[in-house]
C-alpha cells in the first residue's frame, strides 16, 4: 500500500477545471516526479495534496488516514512537509531562528507564553544540524533576506526538513538556480531521499530523470503518463510533447 | 524516526546563538525609577502627579496593542471599544455587583476579554485592509452601543462620580484618593503588564507571532495553528487595554463614550507609530509620553497641538515608518561605522 495517495481529485476554480481527476500514488521510500507543462495543474495539485487547496472532489490517503479536507496546520502535523516555487521564509529572520521555530518540538509547545526561546540551546542544536545537512552550516547568525539565492532555497528545504516529515513536497526546487546551484541541490536530494519518501514538480528533465524512482506526467489537469524513467522516454505522447527531450 | 533525526547523531552546535532576553529587561528598571519618583519630580519641573498616572496608563494600553500590531503586525484600529469597555465595565461592577477594586478590575478585564474574543471569532481569519477595517467597524459598534444604551452607559454623560476604591492586601488596605498613591498603584500594574508582554514576547508563542506577522502562510506550513495564535493574542491585547481603560475610569472617576471613538482609537496607533513599536518593544512606551506631554505642554500654547502632532506623524511615517526607535537603531549603527572606520585608519 503506497504512503501517501490520492483517488480521482478534482478541483475548479469558478468554472475553469484545473484538476480533472488526479490519481497518484507515492510508494514509501521513494522519490516521485511530477512533470508537465506550464498551466497544466502541478502546483494546484500540490496546494491539494498538502491542504493549501481544498479538493472538490476526491480523497486524500496519508498513511491509511483521510486527510482531504483537512487544514494545512493539521497536515503538517502528520508528517508532510513541503516548499513553494516561490521562496518562503521569515526573512527578518536569523537562518538559525528560521529553522528553531520550524522544529515539531518548538511547535508543540506554542502556547508557552513564558519560556524565552533563545535559552533552549537544545532546539538550537537539532536546527544547527538540520543546517549542516542542507550545507548551511556557519550561516546561522546571517538574515534569511541576506542569504545568496541558493542558499535560501536550501534553507527552505531545511525548514521543512526541520518539521520533521514522513513526506516531502519540493515544488520546482531548482527554480533559479544555476548549474551549480542545480548540481548541489542534486546532491542535496539524493541523499535525503535515502531517509525520506519525496515527491518533487520539476521543469528540469535532467535533474528529474536523474533522481526520480517514478515519473508522474500531468497535462490538462490530468495524469496522462506514469512510470519510470526508462519507461517515460519511451513513451511515445512524451517522447511527441518534447518533456523528456535530452534528458540525460 | 523523523527526516531530521538521522543528523542528529552529528550532534553539531551552532557556530551562533541568539542572545537570550533579560529576565528584567534595564529599561523597565529605568522607567520604573523614573515613573516611581515622579512624585517627587514633576511639580519640580512644573507639572502634576496625575500627568504621571496618565502617562503610565496609556503606557498599558500601548504595550498591550503593541502585541498586535508592532509584534504580530494585525492592524486593529477600533482597540478604543476594549480600553472603553474596560472602563465602562469597572463602573458597572462597582455600581452594580461589588465595590471591590480587584473585583472591579477583574470585571473590566473580564468583559474586554469576552468582547475581544467575539471580535476574534470574526476578524482572524482575514489579513491586511480587511482586518483593519473589520476592527474599524467593530469599534464603532461599540462606541454607537455606549452613547444609544442610555439604561446602562449613561449616555454621552457616561458613569459619572465612580470611586477610587481602596487596594485591599489583606494586612492594609491602601487608600487611592491621592494621585500619588495611585501613580504608585498604576506603576505597579504597568511593571506586571511590560515584563508580560515583554516575556510574551520572546516565549516560543511570542516566536510564532512575529512569524505569522512575516510570512502567515510559511507559519501555516510549519504546523503553527495561526488561527488560533492570532485569535489569542487579540483577546490578551483586549484583556490589556480593558485594564488600561479601568484604570483610567478609576483616574477620571468616570467612564465615557469619548475613549471608545474613533479618533482615541487612533491616538494608540500614533504612539506606538511615533514611538517606533514596530521596531521596538519600547516603541509604545516612548511614543505614549511623548503623546500625553505633547498634549499637556503644547497644548497649554495652542488649541491646535494635534495639527502640530499630526504633522510630525505625518513626516514620520513618510520618512521613518520604524519610528524614533529606528532613528535611534540607524544612529547607532552610523556610531559603530564611525567607529570602526575610525579605527581602520589608525
Amino acid at each position: 500500500m503506497a504512503l501517501f495517495e490520492a483517488r480521482g481529485l478534482h478541483k475548479r476554480f469558478g468554472d475553469r477545471v484545473v484538476l480533472e481527476a488526479i490519481d497518484l500514488a507515492f510508494d514509501a521510500g521513494t522519490l516521485t516526479g511530477i512533470m508537465g507543462p506550464n498551466g497544466a495543474g502541478k502546483t494546484t495539485c500540490f496546494h491539494c495534496l498538502t491542504g493549501y487547496h481544498r479538493p472538490d472532489r476526491g480523497r486524500i490517503v496519508f498513511d491509511g488516514e483521510d486527510i482531504g479536507g483537512l487544514r494545512p496546520h493539521e497536515i503538517v502535523r502528520r508528517g508532510v512537509a513541503r516548499s513553494f516555487q516561490a521562496i518562503n521564509l521569515f526573512d527578518a529572520d536569523t537562518v538559525l531562528d528560521n529553522v528553531v521555530v520550524a522544529l515539531p518540538e518548538v511547535r508543540r509547545r506554542v502556547a508557552d507564553a513564558w519560556g524565552d526561546l533563545a535559552r533552549d540551546s537544545g532546539a538550537q542544536d537539532r536546527a544547527a544540524e538540520v543546517l549542516a545537512r542542507v550545507g548551511l552550516a556557519g550561516r546561522e547568525r546571517a538574515r534569511a533576506k541576506d542569504l545568496a539565492y541558493g542558499e535560501r532555497r536550501a534553507l527552505e528545504i531545511a525548514l521543512a526538513l526541520a518539521s520533521g516529515p514522513r513526506i516531502l513536497f519540493l515544488d520546482e526546487p531548482t527554480s533559479g538556480l544555476g548549474a551549480d546551484g542545480t548540481a548541489r541541490l542534486g546532491e542535496l536530494v539524493s541523499e535525503l531521499k535515502r531517509t525520506l519518501t519525496m515527491v518533487v514538480i520539476e521543469h528540469d528533465m535532467r535533474f528529474l530523470f536523474g533522481l526520480a524512482d517514478t515519473i508522474a506526467v500531468i497535462h490538462w489537469g490530468q495524469v496522462i503518463a506514469g512510470g519510470t524513467p526508462r519507461e517515460l522516454r519511451d513513451n511515445p505522447w512524451v517522447a511527441r510533447s518534447a518533456l523528456a527531450e535530452d534528458p540525460c | 524516526m523523523t527526516a531530521a533525526d538521522p543528523a542528529v547523531a552529528g550532534a553539531t552546535a551552532p557556530a551562533w546563538r541568539p542572545s537570550p532576553a533579560a529576565l528584567v529587561p534595564g529599561p523597565l528598571v529605568a522607567l520604573v525609577a523614573i515613573l516611581g519618583t515622579a512624585w517627587w519630580w514633576l511639580p519640580k519641573v512644573g507639572l502634576y502627579p496625575y500627568l504621571g498616572v496618565e502617562v503610565a496608563i496609556w503606557m498599558i494600553y500601548a504595550t498591550g496593542y503593541n502585541l498586535l500590531l508592532g509584534h504580530s503586525g494585525l492592524p486593529s484600529f477600533g482597540h478604543g471599544a476594549f480600553f472603553g469597555i474596560g472602563a465602562y465595565g469597572y463602573g458597572l461592577v462597582q455600581r452594580h455587583v461589588v465595590a471591590s477594586l480587584w473585583l472591579d478590575l477583574a470585571g473590566a478585564v473580564l468583559a474586554a476579554a469576552l468582547a475581544g474574543a467575539l471580535v476574534a471569532a470574526f476578524v482572524s481569519h482575514r489579513r491586511g485592509i480587511y482586518y483593519a477595517l473589520l476592527t474599524i467597524a467593530f469599534g464603532q459598534v461599540a462606541w454607537f452601543v455606549s452613547i444609544k444604551w442610555h439604561s446602562v452607559t449613561g449616555g454621552e454623560d457616561g458613569l459619572l462620580n465612580l470611586k477610587r476604591l481602596p487596594a485591599d492586601l489583606g494586612v492594609v488596605a491602601v487608600d487611592l484618593n491621592s494621585n500619588e498613591a495611585l501613580l504608585a498603584f498604576v506603576l505597579v500594574v504597568l511593571a506586571l503588564v511590560v515584563l508580560g508582554c515583554w516575556r510574551i514576547t520572546h516565549s516560543r508563542y511570542g516566536r510564532a507571532l512575529a512569524c505569522i506577522r512575516q510570512n502567515e502562510v510559511r507559519a501555516r506550513f510549519l504546523g503553527y495553528p495561526v488561527w488560533r495564535c492570532k485569535a489569542s493574542i487579540f483577546v490578551i491585547s483586549s484583556a490589556i487595554a480593558g485594564l488600561a481603560g479601568a484604570l483610567f475610569a478609576m483616574a477620571q472617576q468616570s467612564a465615557y463614550p469619548n475613549v471608545m471613538s474613533l479618533h482615541q482609537s487612533g491616538f494608540v496607533v500614533m504612539m506606538v507609530l511615533i514611538g517606533g513599536g514596530l521596531v521596538s518593544f519600547w516603541g509604545p512606551i516612548v511614543g505614549a509620553t511623548l503623546f500625553i506631554l505633547a498634549r499637556d505642554l503644547l497644548g497649554a500654547y495652542t488649541e491646535t497641538w494635534l495639527l502640530w502632532f499630526g504633522l510630525v506623524f505625518i513626516v514620520l511615517v513618510l520618512f521613518k515608518p520604524e519610528g524614533l526607535a529606528g532613528l535611534g537603531r540607524d544612529l547607532s549603527a552610523w556610531r559603530r561605522r564611525r567607529a570602526m572606520a575610525r579605527a581602520d585608519a589608525r
